[in-house]
């Protein structure tokens, strides 16, 4: 079994987390089409250190990890608060 | 020694023919270098060199001949899938792969099965009976079945209401087959090489050589070489190569899992598929069951295999075949699948002018080889994406015009 350390829940079973792909700037909401088709569809899909969304699926909790996609070694958890300090405001 | 093997020895036809060309020197240039040995790169310089006349062709792989997926993947070869676009493209290979042992000169062991996927939900059946329509629109043999056929058809099947997901019918396809992969990639090579291609294993692309918007040169672990075309068909590692050339892609690279039991005598006849549990199992020639199904939850650059999908794949499988719940697991392997978000290829031009890709091939590559072998050598022989490729072209993400393909294995219904 592959333990993964939840930021709020402590080590549990990688089966209770869902990855949500890599953590990336997100286009203003009136960039371009090209610059949103980047954002939703094309992935750097990198070999090595990424930065992802991961969310522990029975507390629905979504945090940040570091993860070596070559040797599936998780290197660190943290609250996503370490990285989004403001809230993202959308009605604008 | 007996004298009668000693004479064996003598005489003419032994040693065995060569399938591959032994260790040579690179050229300094090719018209056209291939990046990836697998079956997909082998098909398309066969096909450079059978259709077109062009032989000055090097493909380069870093491992060995069909070292990839081409010999991972579980070997169903079908045409059943639920877009037009992707039913006409799957059957033109279905049609390629029926003469192919023939074309190659090379027993594939290709087996027509006939394909049944099982639907356990009112939602799957609904599924199936439209892909079913599309099928039956496009020539292509499928037809929605119920448990009373079913059990004609695969008598072996628990169709039972004591069942988790008790079976309420399935889509069947009589041409499904399976096929050993290992001579599709070697018969190909060989065909090419016989026709003047070169192929060089053990020769890892490092990077590419770019000027005024081009590839002017392939950088090797063996040195660099100048090249006219280069096509990309690299499955699992794709985006790495791409990245290379300066392309981003929208794939990402996760593990795909399967395993087979030993070998029983044999007992199932058709490819039994099931997209809501997660299982597609087929009994190989050799009498192994071979068993996949669904990709890993995660992304990952790795061949390692977990025992948690085990677990989920062979509960599932004993609700489809109860009395295998003492046969054993054999052997496991995984390969890495470049999924992309509508579950169809990515083929043919690329934002670079003599730079051209054969990706996205997921858990959907190996029945295709054979088409997107000759559709990509049209493709580089006139430099123009083959109308048959065009739902497929790189750039229908930017233009918001996905090929949703959602018969595709490993996709849930």
């Amino acid at each position: 079994m592959k333990i993964m350390n939840c930021p709020l829940n402590g080590p549990r079973n990688i089966s209770e987390f869902v990855c949500g792909g890599e953590v990336e700037a997100m286009p203003a909401p009136g960039a371009a089409d090209a610059a949103w088709a980047d954002y939703v569809f094309l992935e750097n899909n990198t070999a090595g250190v990424v930065r992802e969304w991961w969310m522990h699926a029975p507390t629905s909790y979504w945090f940040i990890a570091e993860r070596d996609t070559r040797s599936d070694e998780i290197l660190r958890t943290y609250p996503a608060s370490e990285v989004f300090a403001e809230r993202q405001d959308f009605a604008t | 020694m007996p004298f009668g093997l000693l004479k064996y020895g003598f005489r003419r036809h032994y040693p065995a023919r060569r399938y591959l060309p032994a260790v040579t020197e690179l050229k300094d240039s090719y018209d056209i270098v291939i990046v990836g040995a697998g079956g997909h790169g082998l098909a398309a310089a066969y096909y450079l060199a059978r259709d077109h006349g062009i032989t000055d062709v090097a493909v380069l792989d870093k491992g060995y001949v069909g070292g990839g997926n081409t010999g991972r993947n579980t070997a169903i070869v079908r045409a059943n899938y639920l877009t037009p676009e992707g039913v006409r493209f799957y059957d033109e290979s279905c049609r390629l792969f029926q003469d192919l042992s023939g074309e190659l000169d090379l027993n594939i062991l290709y087996s027509e099965r006939g394909h049944l996927t099982l639907a356990h939900t009112d939602a799957a059946l609904r599924t199936m009976r439209w892909r079913a329509e599309v099928n039956k629109h496009l020539g292509v043999a499928s037809e929605l079945v119920f448990p009373a056929e079913l059990a004609k058809l695969c008598p072996e099947l628990h169709l039972g209401q004591d069942a988790r997901y008790p079976v309420m019918g399935a889509l069947y396809h009589p041409p499904g087959a399976i096929a050993r992969h290992d001579a599709v990639a070697w018969g190909y090579g060989h065909g090419a090489w016989r026709r003047g291609v070169e192929i060089h294993q053990k020769t890892e692309v490092t990077g590419f050589q770019r000027a005024n918007g081009r590839v002017t040169g392939v950088e090797t672990t063996r040195g660099t070489i100048g090249a006219g075309l280069v096509l990309q068909a690299t499955a699992g590692s794709s985006s790495v190569v791409a990245a290379m050339a300066g392309i981003k892609l929208p794939i990402r690279t996760v593990p795909l899992q399967a395993c087979v039991s030993v070998p029983l005598k044999p007992f199932l006849d058709p490819i039994v598929v099931s997209g809501s549990l997660h299982v597609y199992v087929s009994q190989s020639d050799r009498g192994e069951l071979v068993m996949g199904g669904s990709t890993d939850p995660y992304g990952l650059y790795a061949n390692r295999s977990t025992l948690e999908f085990k677990e989920g794949l062979i509960a599932h499988i004993l609700e489809l075949f109860p009395f295998l719940a003492r046969v054993k697991v054999m052997r496991q392997w995984a390969g890495m699948a470049d999924m992309t978000p509508d579950f169809s290829p990515v083929m043919g031009l690329t934002e670079i002018d003599n730079y051209y890709i054969d990706a996205g091939w997921g858990t959907w590559g190996f029945k295709a080889t054979p088409v997107s072998g000759k559709r990509m050598a049209e493709c580089l022989a006139t430099g123009r994406q083959p109308d048959i490729l065009s739902p497929f072209r790189l750039d229908r993400f930017q233009s918001f015009e996905q090929v949703g393909e959602r018969g595709a294995a490993s996709v849930g219904h």
